[in-house]
């Protein structure tokens, strides 16, 4: 009797084996499946940059061809951007979400698998364009037409991938909004919920507006290709010009979807190791919401040579420049966090501190390229490379393993390798600025993006840049072995890995329950 | 002896042409030098901000660590501050948009040109049109170059004079005149970009954008394309002779005359 009822209230009954993945509805084996899936992707997407540093190590044609060289920079950055970071900061959603806010599992269970195994088909469909005749998508990922229009058969494909990740995007983003809005635990009121939440939240609504514009621009695209329209084309009637506005209507506001989580993340840890509260948790809200509405009235600074009239650039480059200040009282709340704090130093708050000083950077340079008269000089050249990657690689990538670092105890029940993590840290730290500190040198002595082989004055600092490359990448082999090796080891983790750590996540056990809280605990 | 003569003549080039500029080019227009001055005023003041910033943060990670037996302290928010820090940066964005704009509305300003230069942007090569001249002529990467940047040529690249940055036709403009240059398309989009001669325009199909330059100084200026245009991109120079007035009539007849004996 006793044990039927046992197995009545088992709810952990999983099919073993491959089944289990790609049946799976649990928020956290979805998590897992995300956040490998990411890792996965950031390795192709880094050998396709270090075929680009290897051919750029020194001047002349060594390695490839133009052509190969320009499908190496555009599939870099759509499986940087659409296949690492946004599939690893809904890996951490899916993972952090129902933990942090007191629930059992994500809203919308089986949306949440189809959401995730929508992935590998698209970038398995994107990825085969390299093996067809005419190679890759060769315009940039920014996909400008009249240029995206010559592309050979890879373009039809490309689109639909990009379709494909977008519905994905969307679907995790309406599951996210659903699960936070409405699966909180008792007591936790919208200004109570966690600062990662309250990121994740303006994020998911972000990806709900602008995923839809993207997938028109492309949409456009093809119908121009293929059916005879010609929307951006000038010969018939079109413009070229108006695809780069609806793209950056998409594109500006991807770049805070690209950064909020993470900003979430290193909120989130600051404190946890400053044993301090965050300094100003409603500033923190108000500036997250701030940023994210001003990302659909500057999209223009992304265009400012395409020869707008003198009042738009006006009014772009004042928009562009006010983001400056909600950014502003995010890093001072950060630094305010760790004054007369009790400041240790693991693996997460060493990055998470050199996220703050580096995503600064990238933020001086960002403020820099919205001034109109000088970003005319800066406009498509290394310095942009400089300032995205600044706050890109060492923002939101760092974001992103400082979180891993954070979290993985609490998944796995295991504590990772310290000493191994901080060496990571500093190989990545070190390496990173090694790579993407003298591009601003080369841009800014004239030297433009997206070219294969460079005038013989730029060849220095383009040395410099690929040997950093290169160690950046090896460095993450070791972030690699840290995971499996966590993953192989016995070193349990406690309940509460970290001494300052605040949150419901910290009150399950270490790995938690499979269905997180079966009863929802009471907030305050 | 011979084999150091050997080690030497290798890396001279490279030597020679080391070059670590880390800075934008003041250049030989007003545009670029405002477009320098508007660089270095906002470089000067992100500057200062990332040094208290990051002053704070450091004075704070040597006191405020535990291992020193610093305790937490209990504070955390303070309405006045947040409102400071909200203030202050926006006082200081406001002095720097007040000089960027007065700049900008001085660049975009081309009237009262003396003489205008179409450019049309090709895959993979200029064309210029002197309009009040009726000179016309195609301008793409000099054989020396081209040669030299296929995959594998064998050839030393260090050894190219120019390498990537020079042209069979130059431009030649004269110096201190008002130059409005109109910068069309006729494939995909190209951007026209001389750094010494101030910023980018991109050259469109189906538009007809304009910038202007006022070159002060006579000299060789050397730029590129700036925008994704294909396979070819990275090799689509631009090169620029500034000179004299007179000397500039002189290579304008030149060419009219050159014209005239092609077409008998």
């Amino acid at each position: 009797m006793s044990t039927d009822i046992e197995k009545l209230d088992d709810h952990h009954h999983k099919p073993s084996g491959i089944m289990r993945w790609i049946t799976t509805t649990n928020h956290k084996d979805i998590g897992t499946l995300y956040l490998w899936f990411s890792l996965i992707m950031f390795f192709i997407g880094g050998a396709m940059a270090l075929v680009i540093r290897a051919e750029l190590f020194q001047p002349g044609l060594q390695l490839v061809v133009p052509g190969f060289f320009n499908q190496m920079t555009t599939l870099h950055a759509l499986v940087m951007i659409f296949g690492a970071i946004m599939p690893a900061f809904v890996g951490l959603a899916n993972w952090q979400i129902p933990l942090m806010i007191g629930a059992p599992d994500m809203a919308l269970p089986r949306l949440n698998n189809w959401s995730f195994w929508i992935l590998p088909f698209a970038f398995t469909m994107m990825l085969s364009t390299l093996f067809f005749e005419g190679g890759g998508p060769a315009a940039g990922w920014t996909l400008y037409p009249p240029l995206s229009l010559q592309g050979g058969d890879s373009m039809p494909f490309v689109i639909l991938s990009i379709h494909l990740f977008g519905l994905s995007s969307i679907l995790g983003a309406i599951n996210i909004i659903a699960t936070i809005l409405n699966m909180r635990a008792p007591g936790m009121n919208l200004m109570k919920m966690p600062i990662f939440i309250w990121t994740w939240l303006i994020t998911a609504f972000l990806l709900i507006a602008a995923m839809p514009v993207l997938a028109g621009a492309i949409t456009m695209l093809l119908t121009d290709r293929f059916f005879g329209t010609s929307f951006f084309t000038a010969s018939g009637g079109g413009d070229p010009i108006m695809f780069q506005h609806i793209f950056w209507f998409f594109g500006h506001p991807e770049v805070y979807i690209l950064i909020l989580p993470a900003f979430g993340v290193i909120s989130t840890i600051i404190p946890a190791f400053s044993r301090k509260k965050l300094f100003g948790y409603d500033s923190m809200v108000y500036a997250t919401a701030s940023i994210a509405l001003l990302s659909f009235i500057v999209w223009a600074h992304h265009m400012f040579t395409v020869g707008m009239p003198l009042a738009g650039e006006i009014f772009f480059m004042l928009t562009t420049m006010l983001i400056a200040v909600p950014t502003g009282v995010k890093v001072f709340n950060w630094v305010a966090t760790m004054w007369k704090g009790s400041m240790t130093f693991e693996t997460p708050m060493l990055f998470a501190i050199a996220f703050i000083v580096l995503f600064t950077i990238g933020g001086f340079s960002g403020l820099m390229l919205a001034m109109v008269p000088a970003d005319f000089q800066y406009h498509d050249t290394y310095f942009v490379v400089a300032h995205f990657h600044y706050v890109l690689v060492p923002g939101s990538l760092f974001g992103i393993i400082a979180g891993v670092y954070y979290w993985l105890p609490k998944w796995t029940g295991k504590m990772y390798d310290e000493t191994l993590g901080k060496i990571h840290f500093w190989l990545t730290t070190i390496f990173v600025n090694l790579t993407f500190f003298p591009m601003h040198f080369v841009g800014l002595a004239g030297m433009p993006r997206r070219i294969p082989d460079y005038a013989i004055q730029f060849a220095d600092f383009n040395a410099i840049a690929s040997i950093g490359a290169f160690g950046f990448g090896l460095s993450q082999l070791l972030f690699l072995y840290i995971l499996l090796k966590t993953l192989k080891q016995d070193v349990t983790a406690e309940d509460k890995v970290w001494e300052g750590a605040e949150g419901l996540e910290w009150t399950l056990s270490s790995p938690p329950p499979y269905h997180s809280f079966e009863k929802p605990p009471r907030v305050e | 002896m011979k084999v150091f003569t050997i080690i030497a003549a290798t890396l001279s080039p490279s030597l020679a042409s080391a070059d670590w500029e880390t800075n934008m080019p003041i250049g030989v227009t007003p545009t670029s030098e405002i477009a320098y001055d508007i660089h270095m005023l906002i470089f000067y003041i992100t500057v200062v901000i990332g040094i208290l910033v990051f002053g704070a943060m450091l004075y704070s990670i040597i006191y405020h660590r535990k291992s020193i037996g610093a305790k937490p302290a209990q504070f955390h928010e303070s309405t006045k501050v947040e409102i400071i820090w909200t203030v202050i940066p926006f006082i200081i964005l406001v002095g720097m948009a007040i000089p960027a704009t007065k700049a900008l509305i001085l660049m975009e300003d081309t009237r009262d040109s003396e003489i205008t230069l179409k450019v049309t942007g090709y895959q993979w090569m200029w064309q210029y049109e002197y309009l009040e001249d009726d000179v016309s002529f195609f301008s793409k990467i000099d054989d020396e170059s081209n040669k030299a940047r296929q995959l594998n040529s064998g050839i030393d690249v260090n050894q190219v004079k120019n390498y990537l940055r020079n042209v069979d036709n130059i431009v030649v403009l004269p110096t201190n005149t008002k130059i409005r240059i109109l910068l069309t398309a006729n494939d995909v989009i190209h951007a026209w970009w001389v750094p010494e001669l101030g910023g980018k325009k991109d050259a469109i199909p189906g538009y007809i954008n304009e910038l202007w330059v006022d070159i002060k100084k006579p000299g060789i200026y050397r730029g590129q394309c700036a925008e994704l245009c294909g396979k070819d991109h990275g090799f689509m120079p631009i090169v620029v002779q500034a000179v004299s007035k007179t000397e500039y009539h002189k290579w304008v007849s030149i060419q009219q005359n050159n014209k005239v004996a092609k077409n008998k």
